[in-house]
């Protein structure tokens, strides 16, 4: 999950980049560039949720291993 | 005033870039003593002995590597009818340093100075568990590749900086002090790889609240403040000079901006805190104070000084509710905040220069520079960590974390005459 969060991000920068490139005036390229930024915000959420989600995996694992002593 | 050495002129802006330049190490000095006196005082000289290292290494790295990216004319991407400069051509080793312009010597050891600030922000992040072997990789992965392509894009006429002139946006992407190639830069480095280190022992039991591991001395952290404040001043006045080309008539503007930036930080820390708490809290308080400088290294040579108190306000409230949220609601362990800080701080910094800037299309070339700090150095900087981490780990070894860095590490302690306290969470 943290991946797939990390691989959003650039996906966002580069739709931020492709408004530059593909929109001259400013109300378009300016919501364009607005919804390249709002991927890469949802891709650090899902990174973030991925931590998170590893660390509740860590803990599981390592009360598994404390009870099995 | 002009004076020809060695065939080129010196100009009294490069005699004062370089002056301010040689005060601004302060800073350094003052990070240092913030992240030592955050971490415990059981990993104090690694700390300090790792900061020295960090530099020491980044700089080697940087001058071998690094400056090669940064600096030169670079090397140009012809796309959609577009020149993009996306990397130096200097020379290797810095060979044919001697045979530039005094200011092109300037902006080299300012960006030294950066990449070394831009190092020790994760270095407190990663207090009490990172090995200082794992450290100097670390240092590595920022001084030889990543500082300088962002250096390169930003200080070095890349193509953020160009975003004025392909595209109509303001000036640029604008960053004098390095709120983005040294704080954003630092934070999102240290998020990625607290990442990667995991919390300390203890820090999140599995059951109840995050466990409160106080700074062992507040007495570094708050006078590290201050000496990183001197360094700032400096910093910024510099920074001023060498980024934007500034007149030396607007120094004092921009030495006053970042006082109220910081104070206004403070300020607000100090209420946020006394309102949440019941007293106020001196290491996030320092914390605001910190968030409060690097917000002012995007905006104190381009704002008014009731924007910079504006600023600096925001800063401060946003720097210990985000703390909080960090540690208790995202399981981040970050024992100097330096994510926040740093990180947050620098983002916001960036965000208000563009708000505050009088030019046309200024936000947007500020927002496409936050967005390449968010999208794709730090997913880069990520996987770089992570693989360097099969390599070189970064983690000590559980026995390291219990018996505390500076034992493990350096055989012994800071303090060999104190009495050290028996840890609660090894139980």
């Amino acid at each position: 999950m943290k991946t797939v969060g990390l691989l959003l991000m650039p996906a966002g920068f580069f739709l931020l980049l492709a408004a530059l490139v593909l929109f001259p005036a400013p109300p378009l390229r300016g919501i364009f560039a607005a919804c390249g930024l709002a991927v890469e915000l949802l891709g650090f959420g899902v990174a973030i949720r991925g931590h998170l989600e590893q660390r509740r995996g860590e803990e599981i694992s390592s009360g598994r291993k404390e009870a099995g002593r | 005033m002009t004076a020809p050495l060695d065939g080129f002129p010196v100009h009294a802006a490069d005699v004062l870039g370089l002056a301010l330049l040689f005060i601004a190490p302060l800073t350094l000095a003052g990070i240092a003593l913030v992240n030592a006196g955050l971490g415990r005082s059981r990993s104090a000289a690694q700390s300090l002995l790792g900061s020295l290292t960090l530099v020491a290494v980044s700089a080697i790295a940087f001058a071998a590597v690094g400056s090669v990216v940064a600096t030169g004319p670079g090397y140009t991407l012809e796309f959609a009818g577009r020149s993009w400069n996306v990397m130096g051509g200097g020379s290797f080793l810095l060979l044919h340093l001697r045979d530039t312009p005094v200011g092109v010597q300037s902006r080299l050891f300012f960006e030294f100075l950066a990449l070394a600030l831009c190092v020790l922000i994760p270095w407190g992040s990663g207090t009490d568990r990172w090995r200082l072997a794992g450290g100097c990789a670390g240092a590595t992965i920022v001084g030889g590749i990543v500082f300088p392509l962002l250096t390169h894009w930003t200080w070095n006429n890349g193509w953020l900086a160009q975003l004025g002139a392909n595209f109509g946006l303001g000036m640029g992407f604008l960053e004098p002090g390095g709120a983005a190639t040294v704080h954003a830069l630092g934070g999102l480095s240290a998020l990625a790889l607290v990442w990667i280190l995991g919390p300390r022992k203890g820090k999140f039991p599995k059951e109840g609240l995050a466990t409160a591991m106080p700074a062992h001395n507040a007495t570094y952290v708050l006078i590290g403040c201050l000496i990183a404040t001197a360094g700032w001043l400096a910093w910024n006045g510099a920074g001023a000079l060498i980024c934007l080309h500034a007149d030396a008539a607007s120094l004092p503007v921009t030495a006053i901006n970042t006082l109220l930036s910081a104070a206004a930080a403070l300020v607000t820390t100090f209420v946020v805190t006394r309102a949440r708490f019941g007293k106020p809290d001196a290491s996030l308080c320092a914390n605001g104070w910190l968030a409060g400088l690097v917000t002012s290294t995007a905006c104190a040579a381009i704002v008014n000084p009731p924007e910079a108190l504006l600023t600096g306000a925001v800063a401060g409230f946003i720097t210990p509710l985000l703390v909080e949220v960090m540690e208790l609601a995202l399981s981040i362990d970050d024992p100097a905040g330096a994510i926040t800080a740093h990180g947050v701080g620098g983002l916001w910094g960036l965000l208000a220069a563009g708000i505050f800037a009088p030019q046309p299309g200024q936000f947007l070339a500020q927002v496409v520079g936050i967005a390449t700090l968010l999208g794709l150095l730090f997913p880069l900087l990520y996987l770089l960590f992570a693989v360097v981490n099969r390599i070189v780990p970064f983690r000590v070894e559980p026995d390291g974390e219990r018996l505390g860095m500076d034992l493990h590490e350096l055989g012994g302690g800071a303090y060999p005459e104190f009495v050290l306290h028996r840890d609660d969470s090894y139980r």
